[in-house]
């Protein structure tokens, strides 16, 4: 069952275009990932759900509510859709608490309750709740962020690059702990981010958003294995692209022989390999023969160029190889390349 | 007129947040409604060129002729003109010393040098000009004009310059000399053009009030366009010949508003890099010129604020008792305060669509709409008191002679004040909060209600307090407009010198003094706070 529906939306800001007829099913309970380089209009997207912005056309339901469509919108205040900027936003002249307590009733006893079980939740101490925002770290005032977009429940939660602002050790530990409390509560959640690491690590299902248009959509490691373009794998993480010739689902390459993913013949094909499925060996001399001209030691993985030798009058390909950062030859060493898995063919 | 400089200088300082975003908080009627607001009180305000425009087309080009080519405003042009090209480059000169003794200098005490150069601001002009005729009854014409003038509105010059010369970056000078200036040159070269932006538009601030100022002329007999306006409009009540006096000296405003413009070029005077610059070197003084910079600061200070300390203080023992009749003083007061509360409230909400437009929906309209209140804020309060009774007569006659005019006339002429202080208010309340509230589940009029306007209501208030102060000095227009029977503090001032009663005049003056120092306080401390302390 889907909880979120996108239909065809776009949206122009005066001439430029920001978003070109998206279509996007988000299920429910699940995490969805929006990823694509800053300007490619996943912002203005998130804003639209959360109805800050309006589509020129299209339509936009949540559990089978129209939310939005060519002659009607539901107002912001009236979609129970939770949200948490970049900067968390925090409103600057309330505590903490009245921070988290903002969406919950005035009154009542229960409200008291709420927000230390909500700060409890995000483990936030019990006493920063007569702190000030500008008295906590970024990391503290993502956390309450978070927890004031929980207090009202939302239907869905929205996360604008949550923890671009973070420094990297607290970026993967507030994640994580994001990545549990909307399991446990069982929200559905959409965040929005530039970095594809993040994107890949947090997604049960990830979007690539380029240039205004929903490029390709599914689950994360389909999209790391089988990107629908060179700009998406390359996108996602390194990659190693090189034209081949298929022939009955095998490519052939300047690596030799590899099995591909695709039945169909080709002659001009174009195939991609992610470096770690390229195996490197200095003593085992089967494979395709090169010489590593630059090593780029990276603490437990190196990144290694190498250059494959020439092939008649052809040049040899320079191609990116992970190794074991202990192992790995120092620049000059001749060295024996192999794959394992299959290789991708590329559309286009 | 006297804090935008200084306050759009803030303004400008803070988080301005993009437009591409904000957008759709103005779709539908909201936007409409905030728009069609903010087109009306500008219209409003165009009313001062209306007027101008207006009635040089009723008396036609013959007549126009006939008395804009006379003897009689060829002298005052002189006049005029006389006196802001001797007091301007005084003023500059002065205001510089000051701001490079205060500011770069070891010069003992200067931080209370700073607060005395700043501390004249409090007296207003007309007031000044009362304590010299009363010290030196013969003292009149261009000479003490320009004298008075100089000491009354130098610190409109001194702030902006200290303020620009304690926040340059001190990188830059070290490498002019490294690249062998002699430290005269480096000022010369390096220093003074960087404060080309504060010459300017304290220059441009000192010259309108040049041009628009009618107590302080009249008190010493020095007839300038305003003082000649005014004594037209006295005798021959709503004439044409006040009408194109004050359209000849509109467009001297204008002139002098397009001339600051082209003076300001296009050069970048913004620090370029990153990171915060370093303390600025303070210059070790001779023993000698410790001396001679004591001495001018003396000097200044002794004529600033020593000569109407001392005559109020004269008038006010030599008095006694008698003077403070608070069966005047009293009512006086209170009806001061009541055009000033009303005043302020009435400008401050006029401002509010226009100041939201310009953080929410910036736009070609919205500047446009702003420069109209800037333009008619900078013509003289004889104008826009005149085009406020011509119009009054001929359209609206049952306003005439209320205080509703006297209110329009306040809002017209202080509206930017507020909306300075308004649009820095709401530049602190980020549109993305409102959002924030409306995702909670607050109603648009809600989260604006308990974000925005919570947020912005400190700036709010101290713009409100800017346009109070403004009223409670504010003297020709409320001369004109005023319904019989009004007696401000400046009005009830003005009538007592007018009859020579300096004693009975002076607790009038100490009064409003006391009322203009708190936001002279805010001043300094508003320049303090634009260079980062």
């Amino acid at each position: 069952m889907n909880a979120l529906e996108l239909h065809g939306i776009c949206k122009s800001f005066g001439s430029q275009r920001a978003l070109t007829d998206i279509h996007l099913s988000v299920p429910t309970g699940s995490r969805t990932v929006i990823v694509g380089p800053s300007g490619s209009g996943k912002t203005t997207l998130l804003r639209m759900i959360a109805g800050f912005e309006f589509s020129d056309a299209g339509r936009l339901t949540l559990d089978g509510q129209v939310l939005a469509d060519a002659t009607q919108a539901v107002p912001a205040h009236r979609r129970q859709i939770g949200y948490v900027p970049q900067d968390g936003a925090l409103f600057p002249h309330m505590t903490v608490a009245d921070n988290i307590g903002f969406g919950l009733p005035a009154k009542g006893k229960s409200r008291h309750d709420r927000i230390a079980e909500l700060m409890d939740s995000v483990a936030l101490d019990a006493n920063m709740a007569r702190r000030w925002p500008h008295e906590l770290s970024g990391g503290q005032q993502q956390r309450v962020a978070l927890a004031r977009a929980l207090a009202q429940q939302p239907r869905l939660m929205l996360l604008d690059e949550p923890f671009s602002a973070l420094d990297t050790g607290l970026r993967s530990a507030m994640r994580k702990m994001v990545a549990r409390l909307l399991s446990q509560a069982g929200i559905t959640a959409l965040l929005v981010t530039h970095d594809q690491s993040e994107a890949l690590s947090f997604a049960d299902q990830l979007a690539v958003m380029r240039q205004g248009r929903l490029v390709q959509s599914g689950h994360p490691m389909d999209m790391y294995q089988y990107p629908v373009d060179e700009q998406t794998a390359l996108f996602l993480g390194d990659a190693v692209v090189m034209p081949a010739r298929i022939k009955a689902g095998w490519a052939e390459c300047e690596l030799g022989l590899i099995e591909t993913n695709s039945p169909a013949n080709h002659d001009t094909a174009r195939i991609m390999l992610r470096p770690e499925q390229v195996h490197l060996s200095t003593t085992v001399a089967t494979g395709c023969r090169g010489v590593v001209t630059e090593r780029e030691f990276g603490g437990n993985t190196c990144t290694l160029t190498v250059v494959l030798d020439a092939r008649g009058d052809q040049a040899g390909r320079t191609i990116l190889v992970r190794s074991s950062g202990l192992q790995a030859p120092a620049a000059g060493s001749v060295v024996h390349l192999s794959t394992t898995g299959r290789a991708h063919v590329l559309n286009g | 007129m006297l804090p935008e400089t200084l306050q759009t200088g803030i303004a400008q300082a803070l988080p301005v947040h993009s437009p591409r975003r904000s957008r759709g908080l103005f779709r539908g009627r909201s936007g409409a409604w905030v728009t069609g607001l903010s087109v009306l009180v500008s219209l409003l305000a165009l009313l001062p060129i209306a007027f101008v425009i207006g009635v040089s087309w009723q008396i036609g080009w013959a007549q126009i002729e006939a008395l804009v080519w006379r003897p009689r405003v060829g002298e005052l042009l002189v006049n005029t003109v006389l006196l802001v090209v001797l007091t301007l480059p005084l003023c500059v000169v002065l205001g510089i010393a000051l701001a490079w003794l205060t500011e770069r200098s070891n010069l003992p005490g200067r931080r209370a040098w700073s607060l005395l150069a700043v501390a004249p601001l409090a007296v207003p002009a007309f007031v000044h000009s009362y304590s010299w005729v009363s010290l030196v009854p013969s003292i009149h014409g261009l000479p003490a004009g320009v004298l008075v003038s100089v000491i009354a509105y130098f610190p409109f010059l001194y702030l902006p310059l200290a303020a620009t010369l304690r926040r340059l970056d001190p990188a830059i000078e070290d490498v002019a000399e490294s690249l062998g200036l002699k430290p005269w040159a480096v000022f010369w070269r390096v220093v003074l053009p960087q404060l080309r932006l504060a010459i300017c538009g304290g220059a441009l601030l000192v010259g309108l009030h040049l041009l628009a100022e009618y107590g302080l002329y009249a008190m010493i007999r020095f007839d300038t366009f305003t003082t000649a306006i005014f004594d037209q409009f006295k005798s021959t009540f709503n004439g044409p010949a006040a009408n194109m006096l004050a359209a000849v000296l509109a467009l001297c405003c204008l002139a002098m508003l397009a001339s600051e413009s082209a003076a300001r070029g296009q050069a970048r005077y913004a620090r370029v890099g990153s990171g915060s610059a370093r303390e600025q070197r303070i210059v070790r003084l001779s023993r000698r010129t410790t001396a001679l910079a004591l001495c001018l600061q003396g000097v200044t200070c002794l004529l600033a604020l020593g000569i109407p300390l001392l005559t109020l203080g004269k008038w006010l023992i030599a008095g006694g008792r008698e003077v403070w009749q608070f069966s005047e003083l009293l009512p006086a007061l209170e009806q001061t305060f009541l055009l000033g509360i009303a005043g302020a409230l009435l400008t401050t909400c006029a401002a509010v669509p226009i100041a939201w437009l310009s953080i929410r929906a910036p736009g070609r309209l919205q500047r446009v709409l702003e420069s109209c209140n800037y333009i008619t804020s900078s013509l003289p309060g004889i104008v826009v008191a005149l085009a406020l009774v011509t119009v009054a007569i001929h359209f609206a006659r049952p306003i005439y002679q209320t205080t509703l005019t006297v209110l329009l006339a306040y809002l017209l002429m202080f509206l930017p004040r507020a909306l300075v202080s308004l649009r820095a208010g709401i530049a602190q309340a980020p549109v993305e909060l409102e959002h924030m509230a409306r995702s909670l589940g607050r109603s648009p009029g809600h989260a604006l209600w308990l974000i925005t306007l919570r947020l912005a209501a400190p700036a709010a208030a101290a713009g409100a307090a800017l346009v109070f102060l403004a009223i409670t000095n504010e003297l020709t227009a409320t001369l004109l407009l005023a319904p019989n029977g009004t007696r401000t503090l400046a009005t009830g001032f003005w009538a007592m010198t007018s009859e020579i009663d300096y004693a009975a005049a002076a607790p009038y003056a100490l009064i409003m003094i006391l009322l203009s120092l708190p936001l002279t306080g805010l001043l300094y401390h508003q320049s303090k706070r634009t260079a980062g302390r």
